[in-house]
């Protein structure tokens, strides 16, 4: 509340330079008192994806210290985060999948934007306490273990790419994801493009018919039955192999290289498929097995969701400020919490995307 | 509780002599009926609202897959197909399982306390066993994810498997993961165990004196008198107390949904993982991919409420049997 005169006048001010300057902030001065209008004391709300929810918390409480304008982020997964946004119910989603084209049409609010605000990576995390060298897997030969098709660790594929390692006579143990996530959107993309015969098998989704397996709820979940069960193997990120202290497999890039899940290598991995990219891309990517040397495989993007056209300009700029302070000073954030930043060569360009959804006239 | 009742009812005086029934009371009277009235008939009607409402959420599912919903064990939000076979099939398992294990233990632990234990230790283990339905089932949930399924997986499947070499019984294929039928149905004995046991209690307890006493007279030794006279007296009663435990383990969602697997196949191996029709919806609902998936998890809730009602009429029907049994033997 103590800010509410503060608020006023650099809502006003907004007003007053959008008129003067004439251009392109056409519709500013029809809203000069919308921004303290906002009830329960946030200027913003966002909803959806609790995988970038860690690093999300903290740029919310990190933003509002230096600014003063207060977000309101709630993680109800990637899936609730496109209807809120489809219902116009929040500022802003977030989600780990980019919507799909039909998702885009219902969509209240016209034309949504994607912008990528961190990089990901998925670990294939296993517990085998007698092998101490990282394993090395290369994507054929994960889709097989996921398609049941490698049912032993000393299968002889696994053995042919980890000489000298003496693998254990036991069942592989498959654990996944047993409720819809973005995890398993990321992982089951990677697995469809490395293999053809899981593309036309399960297929690419947040959930899954699955092979083989057994089904725990949440990442956690996930890498708990890992760390208790000798034998087992699953997909998990990045962050919850380090807190669990699991053992991650090495993947085999389209470079023939051998690559450890890290910060570094997913941010390579992203920079490589952005290289690809028509300079009028919507961000509605794929950068699993990217080509880039160093890449790790199993990268993603997880995207803010947000409208092109926002009928509160005051909002609007607001929100606009935020994503461009995220690209910028928030990425410093990504590596302690074990996400990764986006290479330099996408940040000029979604800053301007993010600059346009502040311009967009009402519909 | 009835035989209590009735009489006191019985000699009130008539309705036309009870003050209440004077004019200037009236009115205060029926406002009070009228709203007593209207408090009970919401229950009801609340029931028949969320039956509706599911019904008619799980509709266009039920439509698009027809009674093959129920038999089909396709899971396959990618391409939109949906069964829910392995999800009835695993909710009736575990409970029979759980049933299985629990019964024989609560119905002794119930005879111990009535017919053996002297009166320090009665209490303190009626409480104890009580205690079991106070814990929240994400505890229990959490006790099977950290030691039951660990010793399962460690101690209970090897041996199986090696020592008795039963690996390749059907009962017991499969490689051992942990997570499992077995798993589910011994967390959920655990559950439904003090429901089963308290009112097994309550029954034998409410067996006449006399009926004890006839078979002492008749030369009968302790385990007979309990197993020929007392039992068989309460009989319809356990078995109520075993259909309401019943009830319990069909709608266990989250120890069950921690222990099981999650997995959408119908295998009879009790060491394999499963699924069951509560932690299906409790883990897809949130983050269900389209509205046909949206409407087969609805059916399927469709499905078990289905299930817990006939369950529960079997219940009602079974305690009302024993009440009137009671009644006879008075």
């Amino acid at each position: 509340m103590r800010r509410t005169p503060v608020a006023i006048l650099a809502v006003a001010g907004l007003a007053m330079t959008a008129c003067s300057s004439g251009s392109d902030k056409k519709n500013d001065s029809s809203h000069s008192a919308a921004g303290v209008s906002t009830s329960g004391g946030a200027d913003l709300t966002g909803a959806g994806a609790t995988f970038p929810y860690p690093l999300y918390s903290r740029w919310v409480s990190e933003y509002a210290a230096a600014t003063g304008v207060k977000i309101n982020y709630q993680q109800i997964g990637s899936g609730g985060g496109i209807k809120q946004l489809q219902e116009q119910t929040v500022d802003f989603g977030a989600s780990d999948a980019p919507m799909s084209d039909s998702e885009m049409v219902k969509a209240k609010g016209g034309a949504v934007f994607h912008i990528p605000s961190v990089v990901g990576l998925v670990a294939i995390a296993y517990n085998l306490p007698q092998v101490t060298q990282p394993l090395k897997l290369s994507g054929p030969i994960v889709a097989d273990i996921f398609l049941g098709k490698i049912t032993k660790w000393n299968d002889s594929r696994i053995a042919a790419l980890n000489p000298g390692v003496t693998l254990p006579n036991s069942d592989i143990l498959v654990v996944h994801r047993s409720e819809g996530s973005g995890t398993t959107y990321v992982f089951s993309d990677y697995l469809s493009a490395v293999s053809p015969t899981w593309k036309a098998g399960p297929g690419k989704g947040k959930e899954l018919q699955w092979p083989v397996g057994l089904g725990e709820r949440g990442n956690d979940g996930v890498a708990g039955r890992i760390k208790q069960t000798p034998g087992a193997v699953g997909y998990v990120e990045m962050a919850f192999v380090k807190q669990n202290r699991l053992s991650s497999a090495l993947l085999q890039n389209p470079s023939g290289q051998f690559v450890a899940p890290s910060d570094e290598a997913a941010t390579a991995a992203a920079d490589a498929a952005i290289a690809k990219l028509p300079a009028n891309s919507d961000y509605r990517i794929s950068i699993v097995n990217s080509p880039g040397a160093g890449a790790y495989p199993i990268s993603s993007l997880t995207y803010l969701l947000v409208y092109q056209h926002m009928t509160d300009a005051a909002k609007a700029k607001k929100l606009s400020d935020f994503i461009k302070w995220a690209l910028t000073t928030g990425q410093k954030d990504a590596s302690s919490l074990d996400y990764a930043p986006l290479p330099p060569s996408m940040i000029a360009k979604l800053t301007a995307r993010a600059d346009s959804v502040a311009t967009g006239s009402a519909r | 509780m009835s035989e209590d009742v009735a009489p006191r009812i019985a000699s009130r005086p008539t309705p036309a002599l009870v003050p209440a029934e004077i004019e200037g009371a009236s009115y205060g009277d029926r406002v009070y009926r009228w709203a007593t009235t209207g408090f009970a008939l919401v229950i009801p009607s609340l029931l028949l609202l969320i039956a509706w409402e599911v019904f008619r959420a799980g509709w266009p599912a039920l439509k698009t897959f027809g009674l093959g919903f129920f038999t089909s064990s396709a899971w396959d939000p990618v391409n939109g197909n949906f069964g829910a076979a392995p999800a009835v099939f695993g909710t009736i398992v575990s409970s029979i399982l759980a049933l299985i294990i629990a019964t024989p233990l609560a119905v002794g632990v119930a005879i111990f306390l009535s017919e053996f234990a002297p009166n320090w230790i009665r209490q303190p283990i009626a409480f104890f066993v009580d205690l079991l339905a106070a814990i929240p089932s994400v505890v229990y949930g959490l006790w099977g994810v950290l030691v039951l399924v660990p010793f399962i997986r460690a101690h209970v499947m090897p041996f199986v498997k090696d020592t008795l070499h039963l690996g390749d019984f059907p009962l017991f294929t499969g490689a051992a993961y942990g997570p499992s039928m077995f798993a589910a149905g011994c967390i959920l004995a655990i559950m439904i165990l003090p429901y089963i046991s308290a009112v097994t209690r309550e029954v034998l307890r409410a067996v006449p004196r006399s009926q004890r006493e006839a078979a002492l007279a008749l030369g009968a030794t302790r385990w007979e008198m309990i197993w020929d006279a007392v039992l068989p007296y309460a009989r319809s009663g356990i078995v109520g107390g075993v259909i309401l435990g019943l009830g319990r383990a069909i709608g266990e969602t989250m120890a069950v949904t921690m222990v099981i697997g999650n997995r959408h196949e119908l295998s009879a191996s009790l060491f394999q993982p499963g699924y069951t029709m509560a932690s299906l919806i409790a883990n897809e609902f949130a983050e269900a991919t389209n509205d046909l998936h949206i409407s087969a998890l609805m059916a399927v809730g469709a499905g078990l409420f289905l299930v817990t009602v006939i369950v529960n009429a079997i219940a009602r029907w079974l305690v009302w049997r024993t009440a009137r049994v009671g009644d006879g033997g008075t």
